[in-house]
């Protein structure tokens, strides 16, 4: 188990190396007049090759890099081209409140589409039918499409909820609770249905196998089955799925952020990337990467613990 | 859809159907989903194409005069917030919808295919490789990845599509690369290597086949997500400002939604649209290649008039037949089918009668889809879903399981008999343990719910039973899991499982067949000590005289649903009556096993074995 682990975190480790470098290799490209930008239009040249000078842009790409990588191994990641605010406490202000959308999006998405995919693999029928039609529907409107549709018909119209929120870290919890309904819902209603139609297809797996059918003559009941063996053996499929939302979810956050002003990640990531402001573009890559090893690592965590053949080998 | 699922849904892939041909665009046509897909897609490719005939206006002209008007006969849906023609907006950005959808896809397929060709067909070293890759792209979330192609690109929403397409890849990798696998080891492409064709026209003549129908399907999913994340990436404002797309016109509508929310409307309409066909299709095109025939569950009554068989009416339900109590089973013209999708039904056991008595073994003999497991699971009552009782009855121990009018079977029945006093013994020994519980848990849990006992207890009796069952080490086989035993170990704590709970029936279901030959003798000594022991009734089925012989009291021999003989087991080994007895036989004392169909009469034998 331990070097499953370790195995897991060393492969870990060599993607993230390998993406970091490979954003810097893109972001070199664009670094051509980053001095010009900062300083503005009316800076003199002398002014503009100091700045140069001083953000290393003279220095070839790998040299670079590998400053910059030495740095980030001491926890050093910058400080921001444009706002001299230091990478690192950008990041962790708004962290938060993007994994607070984030995983109270994936929490919603799994409970609600294990019951329904559950409940239309046992009953078939209505549910099911209805599982499918939901599917196309939330399928077709992008999370920020129904993001807009939320805002505009709930916050706008209805006025029900803030159209545009700004809480931090230090703002109370019924704000928070205020400020991300609408951007979770947006969130849930984009990826539930199709998470509950794989789990329905897992389930159905499932309770297809022999052991099911040797459960039932053993005078099993059919909920102990479902709930203690067959969910068991399909939550590993399930996992993967929400797993893979839960990355796609950390991109599309970020238009769903700007939709509703929260002060999350993906406005950082907006900001930098416009800019070129290579540290903080670093940073925002640097700590999504990392976020999603660690949602790799958890998964297969869960899986070991859920399949002792697994775990074993 | 998040771009995350299209790289993890993996299509079926299989050789059946999946060729895509005329019939098969016919049958999408017919799908009324299909066909609003198509017909919606027609209608935004003929805008993109017509564009410059469709809009009055060119896409980009402001009327500074006229802003954020209500439609009217110029300004067919109206103008924005600096006087640009809504309509002519709409129309321009579903040409670069529709190109941009498309290039992703082409770069998406163009990496992808042939990349999982190559990995999928030599395997090897590129194979790993591409694997590795593989998995570095799909730890990458999309937006952020085209945050940054776009600082280090600038803002072009064809270099940004190419990247989206390089990032979903790996979704066509997959599929490719595991279809290619199943294929690349059947005999056909063997032959075909044998008979001297080059690599590439294999993978072209027989490979390519395989792939294509999926590849369609993902391809629909991969130009809804494309469309998805270009209009996000517009509507951040991080797109070419020039250009008329829906994005651009939904962050337009967006910083004008107090104004004039309509803005909003269209773009976010033809977007829905244009996915919800997308996906549609995708969903059309699956359905049609799945050739899925809706099977209409039928009723009793129907069934028995089209199988031409009228099972006497009886008045009273419940009773039992006069001069049959002391039997323990006794199933009487039993008939089981598969309603089909033309409303037919498909009988695989077709008026069989017999009875089995306490202490007695019963041999039900019969080849592959000759009914005799559907018979015994009749009597289980875990027949699949699908499965109807078309006549007769089945009585336990002087009880109807399966009254005369049922068209399924009474789970509510025989819940009250099923692991208390029926038992089953299966086919495959390790397919039948749950791989995620110990031996030991399968075992107590079953006696804990129907004997009421403790656990403490359970585990005692379950050591036991597992000593009873000649398994050496109880304590260790108690605590393993099943993929830590062998198949002959396995089901011998399946028969342990069978008899933890002493029944008066076993029904075994070739428990023999999946194992080794020296360890079937030893299996089939074990049941039979432990039914002399227990004096309980057996249902032996078997497609094995052999093992008839060794067991069995008297025997049954099935063939094509129906009965066609029964008798003492001496008597037919003896003196067979029936043809098929004798032909079957006859293949027996040769020291053959019949592997093939010996009497053909009528109905494909696949089909039938699915059910089994």
């Amino acid at each position: 188990m331990v070097t499953f682990i370790l195995r897991k975190i060393a492969s870990g480790v060599v993607v993230l190396a390998a993406i970091s470098f490979l954003t810097y290799f893109l972001l070199y490209f664009s670094s051509a007049n980053i001095a010009r930008n900062i300083l503005g239009e009316f800076a003199s040249q002398e002014q503009v090759t100091a700045k140069e000078l001083e953000l290393g842009l003279d220095q070839a790409l790998l040299p670079r890099f590998f400053a910059w990588a030495g740095h980030a191994l001491s926890g050093d990641l910058g400080t921001s081209w444009f706002t001299s605010e230091p990478v690192a406490r950008a990041l962790m202000t708004r962290l938060p409140v993007t994994l607070a959308v984030v995983i109270t999006s994936i929490i919603c998405i799994a409970i609600i589409a294990t019951a329904i995919g559950m409940a239309a693999a046992v009953k078939r029928g209505w549910i099911d039918k209805a599982v499918q039609g939901a599917a196309v529907i939330g399928d077709a409107i992008p999370s920020f499409v129904m993001a807009i549709i939320l805002v505009t018909v709930f916050a706008i119209q209805l006025k029900l909820f803030p159209a545009t929120s700004s809480i931090s870290p230090d703002s109370g919890a019924s704000a928070w609770v205020l400020s991300l309904t609408l951007p979770v819902l947006a969130i849930v209603i984009n990826g539930v249905t199709s998470a509950a139609q794989q789990i329905r297809s897992a389930v159905i797996k499932q309770l297809e196998k022999d052991y099911v059918r040797t459960l039932r003559s053993r005078g099993i009941s059919e909920r102990e089955i479902l709930f203690k063996h067959v969910l068991r053996s399909a939550a590993p499929a399930g996992l993967t799925v929400l797993s893979l939302q839960f990355i796609g979810m950390l991109g599309g956050v970020v238009i769903i952020e700007q939709i509703f002003a929260l002060p999350g990640m993906g406005a950082l990531a907006v900001q930098s990337t416009t800019m070129g402001d290579i540290p903080l573009v670093m940073g925002v890559v640097l700590y999504t990467v990392v976020i999603v090893i660690i949602v790799n690592l958890l998964v297969d965590l869960i899986n070991g613990w859920l399949n002792p053949k697994v775990r074993v080998s | 859809m998040s771009e995350m699922e299209v790289l993890a849904e993996q299509p079926d892939v299989g050789q059946k159907g999946t060729v895509v041909r005329s019939h098969v665009i016919k049958k999408i046509l017919k799908n009324p989903m299909g066909a609003i897909a198509v017909a919606l897609l027609t209608i935004v490719v003929l805008m993109a194409i017509l564009a410059n005939v469709l809009a009055p206006f060119d896409p980009n002209f402001a009327n500074i005069g006229k802003t954020l008007a209500s439609p009217d006969a110029t300004n067919l849906l109206g103008t924005d917030s600096v006087g640009r023609d809504v309509w002519s907006r709409l129309v321009f950005g579903a040409r670069t919808t529709l190109l941009s959808a498309i290039l992703c896809a082409v770069v998406a397929v163009g990496i992808g295919l042939p990349a999982g060709l190559i990995a999928g067909y030599y395997a090897g070293k590129f194979d790993g490789i591409a694997n590795w890759v593989v998995n570095l792209l799909m730890a990458l979330p999309g937006i952020i990845v085209l945050l940054t192609v776009r600082a280090a690109f600038g803002p072009s929403v064809w270099i940004s599509m190419i990247a989206f397409g390089v990032l979903l890849s790996p979704g066509y990798f997959r599929l490719t690369r595991t279809a290619v696998q199943s294929v690349r080891n059947e005999l056909y492409v063997d032959a075909a290597r044998v008979a001297g064709l080059s690599d590439w026209a294999i993978i072209v003549r027989h490979i390519f086949s395989v792939v294509r129908a999926p590849i369609i399907i993902q391809t629909a999913i991969v130009c809804g997500v494309a469309i998805s994340i270009q209009s996000g990436l517009e509507f951040l404002g991080l797109g070419d400002p020039t250009v008329a797309t829906w994005g651009v016109m939904l962050s337009e509508g967006f910083k004008n939604v107090y104004l004039n929310p309509t803005l909003l409307f269209w773009p976010a309409l033809a977007i829905g649209a244009t996915i919800g066909a997308l996906v549609l299709l995708g969903n059309a095109v699956r359905d049609a290649l799945e050739d899925a025939e809706k099977i209409k569950p039928a009723k009793r009554g129907s069934v028995q008039a089209l199988g031409g068989r009228t099972a006497p009416v009886r008045t009273q339900r419940e009773a039992v037949e006069a001069g049959t109590e002391h039997h323990l089973v006794k199933v009487s013209h039993l008939g089981v089918g598969y309603p089909q999708a033309d409303g037919s039904v498909k009988k695989v056991v077709d008026d069989v009668s017999f009875h089995v008595d306490r202490g007695e073994v019963l041999g039900i003999v019969g080849e592959s889809g000759s009914g005799k497991s559907q018979t015994a699971f009749s009597i289980l009552g875990l027949l699949p879903e699908a499965a109807r009782i078309v006549g007769g009855s089945i009585q336990f121990d002087g009880k109807y399981t399966v009254a005369p009018t049922d068209d399924r079977v009474s789970q509510g029945r025989l819940s009250e008999f099923r692991g208390k006093r029926i038992s089953y013994i299966p086919q495959e020994p390790m397919s039948n343990l749950d791989p995620a519980f110990t031996i030991g848990h399968q075992l107590v849990t079953p006696m804990v719910r129907v004997l009421g006992i403790s656990k403490a207890e359970a585990k005692a009796r379950a050591l036991k039973l597992l000593d009873d069952v000649g398994i050496r080490f109880p304590e260790k086989t108690f605590k393993a899991y099943p993929h830590e035993v062998s198949g002959g170990m396995a089901q011998r704590v399946l028969i342990a499982g069978a008899i933890s709970c002493e029944p008066d029936l076993i029904i075994a279901d070739e428990p023999t067949t999946a194992l080794d030959v020296t360890v079937q003798a030893d299996v089939l000594d074990l049941i039979r000590d432990l039914q002399k022991r227990l004096n309980v009734g057996v249902i032996l089925v078997t497609h094995n005289f052999g093992v008839v012989a060794d067991l069995c009291d008297r025997v049954a021999v099935m063939q094509d649903g129906r009965m066609v003989e029964e008798g003492d087991v001496r008597d037919i080994l003896r003196n067979p009556k029936d043809p098929y007895t004798q032909k079957l036989l006859g293949s027996m004392l040769e020291g053959k096993e019949p592997m093939t169909m010996l009497v053909t009469a009528g109905g494909p034998e696949d089909e039938k074995e699915e059910v089994l």
